[in-house]
C-alpha cells in the first residue's frame, strides 16, 4: 500500500516552497522505490509552518513543518522507520494553534483536495444545498435571517434581509455577485477558500440563487490572485459535470451557473457598485446609492453581492441549521469569524474563531508577537481603511459595534502587526497616497482630498509648520469621511486619524531645549 | 520563465475580439484576451474592441486607462513585482523596495534600459502572513529577504 501524503498548494505555500517539496519527495521516493501518493490541499491556515507535509496514518494525519527539499530525505527516512524526526509536530488537529479554532467555513480547508468534487461530498459538501432544496426560499430566507449573518466583506450588512430584498423584487433576470476583489492588505481568507475549498464558495451561491430565483452568479475575483482564478474556474468545470451547475441543478429543475470574471487591478472595484460597473465592463466608478444593488444592481437588474466569506458561511447555516451557527458570537456579531494574522507577526495565517476575542489576544498570545522579536507599537486592523490600533486598546473585543466605538473597524478581518520601529507619520502618508491612487475619481472629497492629504503630511513630516498643518489634516479628514461617495474616501481618515490620534508623538516632535541666543 | 508574446497581427486581433465579444460585458475581458496575447494593448485594437462591442472609442480608451493592468506598450522580459501594501511594510518592504531600485537603476514602476526588467509595485499579493512578498513573471516568492531578493534580481536580469 502506498503512503498518503498531504502538500498545499495554495499560493502562500508554493511562495514558500511547496511546488518543491512535492516535487523533491516524489523523486526522493521514486530513487527509493517507495510507493506514495501525494495530495496537493489547500492550506491549513498555518503560515509560518509552510511548507506544511503530513502524512496519513491509522490514528490521523501526522505534520511536518515547516519542510525544505533538503528536509526531504530524512523525512521519508524517519517515514519509513517510523523514527522521531526534528520537524514532527505531531497530529495536525492537536496543534492547539488549530484545535484552538472553531472552523466552520474553513472545515474543509487544507484537508480536502480542492479539485475533487467526491472529496468535497465526502466531507459533508452539498448538505447545505440538499436541504435548500427541501426548504425552499422562504424557509431559506429564515435560515439565513435567523443565523444573524452579516456581510463579511467590512459592512456588516444583514445577509438575510439583503437577500430578502432581492428575492421580493420582480424582474426578468436577477444575478448572484460574488465579491473576490481582496484588496485589503492584511487579508487572505477569500483566496485561502477559494484555493482550499472552491466548492464551498459555488455552493454558498448556489443557494443564494435558489432563493431569490436567480440563475446566473458571476464571481469577480482580483488579477493578483491567479491560483485562486485557477481553482475556482476547476471547481465550476467539475460541478457541471456532476450536475451541481447547469440547467437542472441537483435534480430541481431550477437552472444555475458560475462565471468567473477577473479584475484588472483596481482596489476600488472591491466597493460592490464599482465591481458591478466593471463587470459591465466599464471602468470602475462607484455609483450613488439608492438605487441598492437589489434593486438596480448588474446590468440594471436585482443583484444579491455578497463577498466570498458570506456565502461560504452558508452552506454550513443550511446544513446545521441558523441556530447552529448563531450559537456562537456576541451582541449582534453571531458566529465565527476568519481572522487573519498578518505583517509582522510571529505565527501568521487564518485563525477562525467566534466574536468576542479580544485584539491583544489575537495579536500577543495566538500570534506570538512580533516576528523580529521586537515590541509591538501599531496595529492595522482591516486593511488599508482601517484604523491603527496602539497597545492600550488591546483589549477591544472582535466585534462590529465594538470597533467601531474606538473608532475603528473589523473590516475583512485583517490584522496587520508593526512592531516599533514604525513611523507612523509614513504610515498616515501612505493611506492617504494609496487613496489617491485607486480613487476612482467620481468625487471630490476622495479624488483631491487624498492629494492633498499626501502633500500635507509631507509637510508634517518635513517640520513645516506642524500644529497648523495637523489641523488641517484633521479637518480635511472630516470632509472626506463625511462627503465621499464610498468607503475609500470615506474610511481613509481611520488610519489617518488614529495615527494621529494614538501616535502623537511621531507627528509632534519632542520641545527641544532652547538654546540662549548668540 | 519569459511569458512569449506574439507580434501584433491585425487579423488575429479581430480573432480575439471576436472570440469573445459576445460575453454580455466583454470589454475587460477583451483587454485581458489582448494582453495576454501580445503583451500590451495596441493603440491600434481600440477602435475595433469599439466596433465590436458598439462603443465609442473613447469609452473603450476609458476603461483601458482606468484599470492599473493593462500596459500601453510590452513590458521588459521579465516583470518584478514588489508588493508594496502594508503588511509587507510591516515586513520590512520598503528597505527591500529601495534596494530593488538601487540594484536594477529604476524607481518601481518602470524598466530597465535594456528592456530586460520592468520593476512594478503591487498592492497585495495575498501572501501576509509570510510577507514581504514579489512576483517574478507570475511566480510567487514569499518571506523575501536581501539574500532572496538579490537572486530574484540577478534571475531577472540574466
Amino acid at each position: 500500500m502506498s503512503m498518503r501524503l498531504y502538500v498545499s498548494r495554495d499560493a502562500g505555500a508554493v511562495a514558500v516552497g511547496a511546488d518543491e517539496v512535492a516535487l523533491a519527495l516524489e523523486q526522493a521516493a521514486a530513487k527509493r522505490g517507495v510507493a506514495i501518493e501525494i495530495i496537493r490541499t489547500g492550506s491549513r491556515g498555518m503560515y509560518w509552518l509552510e511548507p506544511l507535509v503530513e502524512v496519513a496514518t491509522p490514528q490521523g494525519r501526522i505534520a511536518f513543518g515547516p519542510v525544505t527539499e533538503t528536509d526531504v530525505p530524512s523525512l521519508l527516512d524517519a517515514l519509513a522507520s517510523n523514527t522521531p524526526h526534528l520537524l514532527r509536530l505531531g497530529a495536525t488537529e492537536e496543534i492547539p494553534w488549530l484545535k484552538r479554532q472553531t472552523r466552520l467555513t474553513f472545515a474543509r480547508c487544507g484537508v480536502i483536495d480542492p479539485r475533487s468534487l467526491d472529496d468535497y461530498r465526502a466531507h459533508g459538501g452539498y448538505k447545505g444545498f440538499e436541504r435548500a432544496l427541501s426548504l425552499g426560499p422562504d424557509a431559506i430566507l429564515n435560515e439565513v435571517t435567523a443565523s444573524g449573518l452579516r456581510g463579511r466583506g467590512g459592512a456588516g450588512f444583514p445577509t438575510g434581509i439583503k437577500w430578502k430584498t432581492v428575492a421580493q423584487a420582480k424582474a426578468d433576470r436577477k444575478f448572484i455577485v460574488c465579491n473576490a476583489d481582496e484588496g485589503d492588505s492584511g487579508t487572505f481568507a477569500d483566496r485561502m477558500i477559494m484555493e482550499g475549498d472552491p466548492f464551498l464558495v459555488i455552493e454558498g451561491m448556489t443557494i443564494a440563487g435558489l432563493t431569490v430565483r436567480a440563475s446566473k452568479g458571476y464571481i469577480y475575483i482580483r488579477s493578483e490572485y491567479p491560483h485562486a482564478v485557477e481553482a475556482m474556474n476547476a471547481a465550476i468545470a467539475a460541478a457541471r459535470r456532476g450536475g451541481y451547475l447547469g440547467t437542472d441543478i441537483g435534480g430541481s429543475k431550477q437552472a444555475f451557473d458560475l462565471e468567473v470574471r477577473v479584475g484588472a487591478g483596481a482596489y476600488v472595484c472591491g466597493e460592490e457598485t464599482s465591481l458591478l460597473e466593471s463587470l459591465e465592463g466599464r471602468r470602475g466608478i462607484v455609483r450613488a446609492k439608492p438605487p441598492l444593488p437589489a434593486h438596480h444592481g448588474l446590468f440594471g437588474k436585482p443583484t444579491v453581492i455578497n463577498n466570498v466569506l458570506s456565502f461560504a458561511a452558508v452552506p454550513f447555516i443550511l446544513a446545521e441549521g441558523a441556530k447552529a451557527y448563531a450559537d456562537f458570537g456576541m451582541g449582534r456579531s453571531r458566529g465565527t469569524m476568519p481572522i487573519q494574522l498578518a505583517g509582522n507577526i510571529r505565527y501568521g495565517g487564518l485563525f477562525e474563531t467566534a466574536f468576542g476575542v479580544t485584539l491583544g489576544e489575537f495579536v500577543d498570545d495566538i500570534g506570538g508577537g512580533t516576528f523580529t522579536g521586537r515590541p509591538v507599537r501599531a496595529v492595522q486592523v482591516g486593511g488599508p481603511l482601517g484604523a491603527y490600533f496602539p497597545r492600550a486598546l488591546f483589549d477591544t473585543p472582535f466585534d462590529y459595534e465594538a470597533f467601531a466605538a474606538r473608532d475603528g473597524l473589523i473590516g475583512h478581518g485583517g490584522i496587520v502587526v508593526f512592531d516599533d520601529s514604525v513611523d507612523m507619520r509614513r504610515q498616515a502618508r501612505f493611506a492617504m497616497e494609496f487613496c489617491a491612487i485607486e480613487s476612482c475619481g467620481k468625487c471630490t472629497p476622495c479624488r483631491i482630498g487624498s492629494t492633498r492629504g499626501v502633500e500635507t503630511i509631507e509637510k508634517i513630516i518635513r517640520g513645516e509648520r506642524v500644529h497648523e498643518n495637523l489641523a488641517l489634516v484633521e479637518d480635511l479628514c472630516n470632509t472626506m469621511k463625511f462627503g465621499s461617495l464610498c468607503a475609500l474616501g470615506g474610511f481613509t481618515p481611520y488610519p489617518v486619524l488614529s495615527a494621529l490620534k494614538h501616535f502623537r508623538e511621531d507627528f509632534v516632535p519632542a520641545p527641544t531645549t532652547l538654546q540662549a541666543a548668540e | 520563465m519569459t511569458a512569449i508574446f506574439e507580434p501584433w497581427n491585425e487579423t488575429r486581433g479581430a480573432e480575439i475580439i471576436a472570440e469573445h465579444a459576445d460575453q454580455e460585458g466583454a470589454t475587460l475581458v477583451i483587454l485581458h484576451a489582448l494582453q495576454e496575447a501580445f503583451g500590451y494593448v495596441p493603440e491600434a485594437a481600440i477602435p475595433m474592441v469599439a466596433q465590436a462591442l458598439n462603443l465609442s472609442r473613447a469609452e473603450v480608451h476609458g476603461v483601458f486607462t482606468f484599470y492599473h493592468d493593462f500596459r500601453h506598450k510590452p513590458a521588459g522580459r521579465h516583470v518584478l513585482k514588489l508588493c508594496r501594501a502594508e503588511a509587507c511594510q510591516a515586513a520590512g518592504g520598503d528597505a527591500l523596495a529601495a534596494r530593488a531600485e538601487a540594484k536594477l537603476g529604476v524607481s518601481l514602476g518602470n524598466t530597465t534600459a535594456d528592456d530586460r526588467v520592468t520593476l512594478e509595485p503591487i498592492y497585495c499579493l495575498g501572501l501576509c502572513a509570510t510577507a514581504p512578498s514579489a512576483m517574478l513573471d507570475g511566480r510567487l516568492i514569499g518571506r523575501l529577504d536581501q539574500k532572496r531578493l538579490d537572486a530574484l534580481v540577478a534571475e531577472a536580469q540574466r
